[in-house]
């Protein structure tokens, strides 16, 4: 779950125009995050396969909204996180499933394969493989804030005014582990769900006042911290390094109740048109030096085995500080959102947004 | 002759007629019949108007509609208030080289994208903003200031992405008032309050409608501006559509709350120009 | 006596150190018709909204009924305006428009409907109150826009050019249509045109403007049969014209070597000496055609012309001569007796004119505002 998410409707268009092109060389109409595709690493594949590859950002939403539109046309590799691709699947019908003999099974890190197939099974098929994986958390800074070690801290009077969160999913389930509650549990229990979001909400409410502003997106976070308008939030880990690079005081600290762990994988859209350039880029992306690359743009680690030895010691450090053993052992899987769930959380998100 | 004429006619009305189906009609039908939409379960719809009534039970989206209609109404007005001086200056008073100057003024904001214009008022607003600064410089304030994430913030934004096309109908409708009926209106003993009441004010009424209509309708369908300097409290009511279209991935409700706007500004517009007795096709036909 | 309705004295307007109007001072007695005749850009404009009080001078003085009112903003001064294009309110409906200036008054409703019923009355146009501006003739919004500030009884009426914009029949009746009105209403018209017919026709007196000074101010027939400078000469009425020198003078008469080669004679009007630059202006209704030298015994002047062509106009007939010793053009009037009738072009024929029918001014240097002669 990354970033900036400015739709590139031009991308979208272009996409749809390109004439189909012979099964050696084709286009790769890729549906990613920011820097989950760096440039290095598309000249790198280009050079090898003979494909091309068109990058379009976007994020979970987006890319569901914009799949729904077309009935899963218009690209032909995407990245949602493997927690919302069984619900859109079953509802919208708009990936198919995955080839496994296309895929190289040796390069993934196993537990992490099998956990993902799991969660994107439907009628015995499977819809997505890992790729990119990371936790949200909160991003402190500790000299002004120190006392913020769990979601519900961001209520405490000692921050009034100075803290931000996003108006979505993951602020519902960070509180509601704070407040001693498993949501996750009841994930298929509406009534009890209902009863948690209520619950969430309430405090949410409360917490209002608090809150400098509900932030959007990636950018508009970091300029809130490092400006030192916002001294704690929620946020990504790799939001908290990013800004650990600037100043030693702000990093990523994963919660007492537990940072939330997502998985992002790799699906194939329903009407995708080069399927071969698509096994081609899982398994090239795969490949440990490659997965290092994207670790170093992106600051999130992949479900590639052997990959960490490439990494940058820098970044193995402030994983390590943010991710003592028991914080990794106490991070939250996300499993997969049954369809209709969003409904009883938008709900709960309205009446926060609209309470004075 | 005849068959040759019609052909030609044909030709002549084929794009906009392509342009009118493809992209306004079939879209709204579309919407139109999502709207009608009732999830029942996975993958099963039936015809209902649950998402209307969805609508009128929520007091939420009630209110941010209501809100939505009045801030846009209000935003006009202001737009109008400060617009019709200016244009005022720009159409009557000021000549050759700054009278296009002027113009180019209201023009520059246009040439950077509406985020761009906008993150320069939250460079401008925000606690470390500039004028924040410059208040604890100057003594006035012992700390920082927030001037972003209100309504006043939001109105400033609308106002200022707004103000161009309040300007442009009113300097075409002011321009074409020959300066001898307004020194006329005073030769005849008339005040300045009396000859912009009675002379210039009724003169300009076709520019003051078209502008204003197409005021409103930016502000309605803003959805970058409010969010981003309306902040936490904002309440927009596309905000609400983008909300339902791509978060809850509930495009019944959306397309529901979609129609509910178009409606909206349809009765607007329609009451705007009764209540001034203008029609549209004069009015447009100032702009 | 009472004070003349308007008098302006040592009038002078500057804009950015360029002089409009220069040291212009006149006065214009109660219920006469007062015109200020000149080409366009000579002042006659700027005179006139400094009196309407659109424009501030840039030293003088303007008295109205005595008062001076150089201080007084136009909506307070008791002057009204027609404009060049009427300046009707289009937004509101004929008596809407009469009564704009009576509403700024606060008069009671009932007293401006009466009010603008008579002076529609007035202006023969009864019942016409409901209709809108754009339904009007060019006529009728002539008398409207008349019967606009007439209702406000002002001491003094200003129009600029008001017929301008109308067709050429209509523009001879508006001329008859708005002396008798002006003779009705006894109200101060200043009127202001570049159109002399229109102001020879109606006014009591007017003044020939130039170049931001007044050149010469009388009758009409001052005007046109004793202009003082050579501008008026050109200006009014049609003129044939020669420049030359100045050979000799006796006895109020001038001879001049033109530079075309002719020794002409006319009356002195203005300082010239013996080699002094001259220009002599004959109107062509004073050159007189002969069939032999011997009809001519009476001219000063005589030369002999070939016809090149007949401007038939009824009684304003002309014909262009070229002159058979030096080719210079000019006109003459056909006598309305008829006894040139059979005139034709390519005859030959003797014409003269006595001196004292032509007059010789100091010339002016070139003009190219000057209707000069041909």
């Amino acid at each position: 779950m990354k970033h900036s998410t400015y739709l590139t409707c031009a991308a979208v268009l272009t996409g749809s125009l390109v004439l189909v092109q012979p099964a050696a060389a084709e286009t790769l109409r890729l549906l990613t995050w920011g820097n989950y595709a760096p440039e290095t690493v598309i000249a790198k594949f280009e050079e090898e396969t003979g494909h091309t590859v068109e990058v379009t950002l976007s994020n979970n939403e987006e890319m569901i909204a914009k799949l729904r539109a077309t009935g899963g046309g218009g690209f032909d590799l995407a990245q949602p996180s493997q927690d919302r691709i069984t619900g859109p699947q079953m509802e919208f019908g708009i990936y198919k499933p995955i080839d496994l003999s296309q895929i190289d099974e040796s390069q993934f890190i196993p537990s992490m394969l099998a956990a993902t197939k799991g969660n994107t099974t439907v009628d015995g098929e499977v819809y997505g493989v890992p790729h990119v994986w990371g936790t949200s958390g909160l991003v402190v800074n500790t000299a002004e804030a120190p006392d913020v070690t769990d979601y519900t801290d961001l209520c405490d009077d000692a921050v009034a005014g100075k803290v931000s969160y996003r108006l979505k999913r993951p602020t519902l389930i960070g509180f509601a582990f704070a407040m001693g509650m498993d949501p996750f549990a009841a994930y298929d229990d509406a009534d009890a769900y209902t009863e948690i979001m209520e619950k969430v909400g309430e405090k949410l409410i409360d917490c209002k006042p608090n809150v400098k502003a509900y932030w959007g997106g990636g950018d508009e976070l970091m300029n809130l911290v490092r400006s030192g308008e916002v001294v704690a939030s929620m946020a990504w880990d790799t939001g908290g390094w990013k800004l650990n690079a600037d100043n030693p005081d702000i990093t990523f600290v994963a919660p007492e109740a537990g940072a939330l762990g997502w998985i992002d994988t790799f699906v194939l859209p329903a009407k995708g048109r080069a399927d071969a350039a698509a096994y081609d880029w899982i398994n090239f992306v795969m490949q440990p030096e490659i997965a290092a690359m994207i670790t170093d743009t992106a600051g999130n680690f992949t479900a590639s085995k052997g990959a960490d030895e490439y990494v940058s010691a820098e970044l193995k450090a402030r994983y390590q500080a943010s991710f003592p053993p028991e914080a990794v052992d106490n991070i939250k899987w996300y499993p997969p959102v049954p369809a209709g769930l969003e409904a009883i959380e938008g709900g709960i998100l309205d009446r926060v947004k609209a309470a004075q | 002759m005849r068959a040759g004429t019609r052909l030609g006619f044909v030709l002549l009305i084929a794009p906009l007629l392509l342009w009118l189906v493809l992209l306004i009609v079939i879209p709204h039908v579309d919407l139109a019949l999502l709207s009608l939409r009732e999830r029942v379960g996975v993958g099963e719809y039936a015809v209902s108007m649950a998402n209307y009534r969805t609508f009128l039970d929520e007091p939420l989206y009630l209110w941010t509609f209501l809100r939505t209609a009045v801030m846009a109404v209000l935003a006009t007005a202001i737009t109008l208030v400060i617009g019709f001086p200016v244009s005022f200056y720009i159409a009557k008073i000021a000549r050759g080289r700054v009278q296009s100057a002027l113009f180019l003024l209201c023009l520059v904001p246009f040439w950077v994208s509406e985020l761009v214009r906008t993150f320069g008022w939250m460079i401008l607003l925000r606690e470390t903003g500039l004028i924040s600064g410059l208040l604890q410089w100057l003594g006035l304030t012992d700390g920082p200031v927030e001037m972003l994430y209100n309504d006043a913030a939001m109105m400033v934004g609308l106002v200022y992405t707004s103000m161009l096309f309040m300007v442009v109908p009113l300097v075409t409708t002011l321009e074409s008032l020959d300066d001898g009926i307004i020194e006329a209106g005073y030769d005849l003993g008339g005040s300045g309050p009396s000859v912009l009441r009675e002379i210039i004010i009724p003169h300009a009424v076709p520019g003051i409608v078209a502008g204003s209509i197409v005021v409103f309708m930016l502000s309605l369908g803003n959805y970058l501006t409010p969010t981003m300097l309306g902040g936490k409290d904002s309440l927009w009511f596309t905000e609400l559509i983008y909300s339902q279209f791509i978060v809850r991935f509930n495009w019944e409700l959306g397309a529901a709350f979609g129609f509910l706007l178009l409606v909206l500004s349809s009765v607007i517009v329609w009451a705007m120009l009764r209540l001034t007795g203008q029609t549209l096709e004069k009015t447009m036909g100032s702009a | 006596m009472s004070a003349p309705d308007l008098e302006c004295s040592a009038l002078m307007k500057q804009f950015d150190g360029v002089t409009a109007v220069d040291d212009v001072s006149f006065t214009v007695p109660r219920g006469s018709f007062f015109s200020i005749l000149g080409p366009s850009g000579c002042g006659k404009t700027t005179i006139m909204r400094m009196i309407a009080g659109f424009l501030e001078p840039t030293s003088g003085d303007i008295r109205i009924r005595g008062g001076s009112v150089i201080d007084v903003p136009p909506n307070k001064r008791n002057v009204n305006m027609v404009f060049q294009h009427l300046a009707l309110f289009p937004m509101m409906n004929v008596a809407d428009n009469i009564g704009y200036g009576l509403r700024r008054k606060r008069l009671p409703r009932a007293e401006i409907a009466h009010r603008v019923d008579a002076v529609l009355e007035r202006i023969g146009l009864p019942g016409i109150g409901p209709r809108q501006v754009a339904e009007l003739s060019g006529g009728q919004k002539q008398r409207v826009a008349i019967a606009r500030c007439m209702v406000l009884e002002p001491d003094v009426l200003l129009l600029d050019e008001p017929l301008g914009a109308l067709d050429l029949k209509l523009r001879e009746r508006m001329k008859i249509e708005l002396k008798a009105l002006q003779a009705d209403f006894g109200t101060t018209f200043v009127y202001i045109t570049h159109d002399q017919s229109e102001a020879l026709v109606m006014s009591d007196r007017i003044a020939v403007m130039n170049a931001g000074r007044f050149e010469q101010l009388g009758n009409a027939r001052d005007l046109y049969y004793r202009p003082e400078t050579a501008f008026v000469a050109g200006f009014v009425g049609d003129s044939n014209r020669w420049r030359g020198r100045v050979a000799r003078v006796s006895g109020g008469i001038a001879e001049m070597q033109a530079d075309d080669g002719l020794t002409l004679r006319a009356a002195l009007r203005g300082v010239s000496a013996a080699g002094d630059r001259a220009e002599i202006f004959v109107r062509p209704e004073l050159v007189l055609p002969g069939h032999d030298p011997a009809d001519l015994a009476g001219c000063d002047n005589r030369l002999s012309g070939e016809v090149t062509d007949i401007l038939f106009n009824g009684a304003a007939s002309r014909a262009l001569l070229r002159c058979v010793e030096t080719g210079t053009v000019l006109e003459m009037a056909l006598p309305q007796s008829g006894r040139f009738a059979g005139l034709g072009r390519g005859d030959r024929v003797q014409v003269g004119w006595a001196a004292d029918q032509a007059a010789c001014f100091p010339e002016r240097g070139t003009d190219a505002g000057l209707a000069g002669a041909g």
